[in-house]
């Protein structure tokens, strides 16, 4: 809570370092005087900074964001009607990155040092060293342009059509979902080799378990428990990772929010979409905690 | 460990090396630009729009007939300069302020870590895009808002080795000694503080370059005509399926800088960390 008070004195004082006058930027260019004196009183930059920030604030309080400039749309209800698209463009990111990251690291720790170690580890530094924005682009490319196989940009809600909702956000989850994944199959390897290397996996060994299951029952299940955490946190990267995949996919969501707030000068939307993520990312610390207590039984005894 | 051995241990990966070079290059190309580009990366030329890779334009053209290579090349500087500025500078804040929230503690510590927790919980590139966008779209305002998006990462390394280097034997014997404070974070903290702040900066600035390559591309970096890798992807999007070679090597470009910047981290880490002795 104290760290979220702080968040909210930076995202506030974000607006104080707009060039020149605050109500003449917002009256834009051709706002003349009259205009700006009534930004002045409509916003309260009349007043003392602390005051300011007191109204500001109160309002947040009670979920008033203001409105959007542009639109006249409250900006809680554009965030609202916005979110749920970014969390689902997320959490099949975060599918593609568990489903390709997982297995890999743990074939590349049972394989330590061997080629397909070396391969997987190349692999997930491009994975981890590739701009999201410009695979974006080649996947566009090659599977929309070229063989015309999925649509280039766009989407349709879930409850619309579940099918083209599929097809749409398949190829932005795959572009999201890849540098998520380079993270975990590092991270997962790292587990495993530690596991693969303990006392209890040496013991299961040792009474002739079949390899198999020492891999994925012994050591695989102690490994998972660093994953889970680090997926709850790299969940709150994916959410700012999405700021550029919406906006190649032309996908109508938190990120796109964000962009168009910054072209159309909407300063409360801006604001008011930093503070969202911030409240998401330390929910999803909160979650990978509780997570982590969970999946230690040592933990809760 | 003597400097002498985490070099070996350094140049002994074929990769590492590889990656050294290729980083190299790359910072060759930046310096030498005026020389080495074919063409006026900024003048148009209409009678080249959009032309394929040719012999005179050995990577193509762009929208208004600008040769992609030469874009190329002086897009390099912009950059390496937001890669290596922003967290020179992000380095150069955190070693006195992680010095003194460190060693003498008190109620500056307590501020920085109020603040740096605060702006953690805000994702790195949302942090970049927020303050580019209230301070105004240009490049030293790019590096600026990547500078102070890095920022925390750094003052909460610098602080935490230095909380962990201050209980060090050889620090309290220096102490007994009659070493003044100042002296020991000086002779004594300061040294040992920099390894892992090199390792860190290593990854920070890949996540610079992607993260300058990202603004511009949103328009908030880089202002055109001035080449930049970011902006000529933003450029070639829309003519993605006239001129795909627009697309191709800005990005190729910016994944391969960032690769070798990410492999020379790793092996920095390598040789570095005394845990891996």
């Amino acid at each position: 809570m104290p760290t979220l008070a702080i968040v909210s004195v930076l995202i506030f004082s974000l607006q104080k370092l707009l060039p020149g006058d605050a109500a003449t930027a917002l009256a834009g260019e051709e706002g003349d005087s009259a205009v700006v004196a009534a930004i002045r009183t409509k916003y309260h930059l009349d007043r003392p900074v602390a005051v300011q920030y007191g109204i500001w604030i109160g309002k947040v309080l009670r979920g008033d964001f203001g409105e959007s400039l542009r639109s006249r749309i409250p900006v809680a209800e554009l965030i609202a009607s916005k979110l749920p698209v970014t969390l689902e463009l997320a959490t099949c990111s975060m599918l593609v990155a568990l489903a390709l990251g997982v297995p890999a690291g743990v074939l590349s720790a049972t394989r330590q040092g061997r080629p397909l170690d070396l391969a997987a580890n190349f692999v997930a530094l491009s994975g981890l060293s590739v701009p999201h924005f410009w695979l974006g682009i080649m996947l566009i490319l090659l599977f929309a342009v070229q063989l015309g196989w999925l649509p280039a940009s766009g989407y349709v809600a879930p409850w619309d059509d579940l099918g083209r909702n599929l097809t749409t956000i398949l190829l932005p989850s795959v572009v999201l979902g890849t540098g998520v994944a380079g993270v975990m199959m590092r991270h997962a390897r790292s587990a495993m080799l530690q596991t693969l290397g303990a006392d209890y996996v040496r013991t299961a060994r040792a009474k002739s378990v079949p390899e198999r299951l020492v891999v994925l029952k012994h050591a695989l299940r102690n490994a998972l428990i660093p994953v889970i955490t680090l997926g709850a946190i790299e969940f709150g990267r994916l959410l700012s990772g999405a700021v550029l995949t919406e906006q190649i996919f032309a996908i109508p969501g938190f990120g796109k929010l964000l962009v168009d707030g910054v072209f159309n000068r909407d300063y409360a939307v801006v604001q008011a979409v930093v503070l969202v993520s911030a409240i998401c990312y330390l929910l999803l610390n909160l979650l990978a905690d509780i997570l982590y207590f969970l999946a230690d039984p040592r933990l809760r005894s | 460990m003597t400097d002498a051995r985490a070099l070996r241990k350094f140049v002994r990966r074929p990769m590492v090396v590889a990656a050294a070079g290729i980083v190299g290059a790359f910072l060759l190309v930046a310096l030498a630009a005026p020389q080495l580009a074919p063409f006026d990366p900024v003048a148009p030329n209409l009678l080249a729009m959009r032309k394929p890779p040719s012999a005179v334009h050995r990577l193509g053209t762009d929208e208004v007939g600008r040769d992609v290579l030469s874009r190329l090349i002086w897009g390099a500087r912009a950059s390496l300069l937001a890669g290596v500025i922003p967290v020179s500078v992000a380095v150069a804040v955190s070693i006195p302020l992680g010095l003194l929230s460190g060693y003498t503690g008190g109620w500056l510590d307590g501020v920085i870590m109020r603040v740096t927790d605060a702006m953690l919980s805000i994702p790195f590139l949302i942090v970049a895009i927020a303050l580019a966008a209230f301070l105004g779209p240009s490049l030293t305002n790019a590096m600026l808002a990547i500078g102070i998006a890095a920022l925390p990462t750094f003052l909460r390394l610098a602080r935490g080795t230095v909380l962990a280097i201050k209980t060090e034997d050889y620090v309290e014997a220096a102490r007994a000694l009659g070493c003044s404070r100042p002296r020991v974070a000086a002779r004594h903290i300061l040294p040992n503080m920099l390894p892992p702040l090199l390792v860190q900066s290593s990854i920070t600035v890949a996540a610079a370059i992607i993260a300058e390559a990202s603004l511009s591309f949103l328009g908030l970096g880089q202002q055109p005509p001035a080449p930049s890798w970011g902006s000529m992807l933003n450029a070639a999007q829309r003519y993605l399926s006239q001129a795909p070679w627009m697309a191709l090597y800005p990005g190729l470009a910016i994944f391969c800088i960032v690769m070798a910047v990410n492999v020379l981290g790793d092996g920095l880490r390598d040789a570095l960390d005394p845990r891996q002795q």
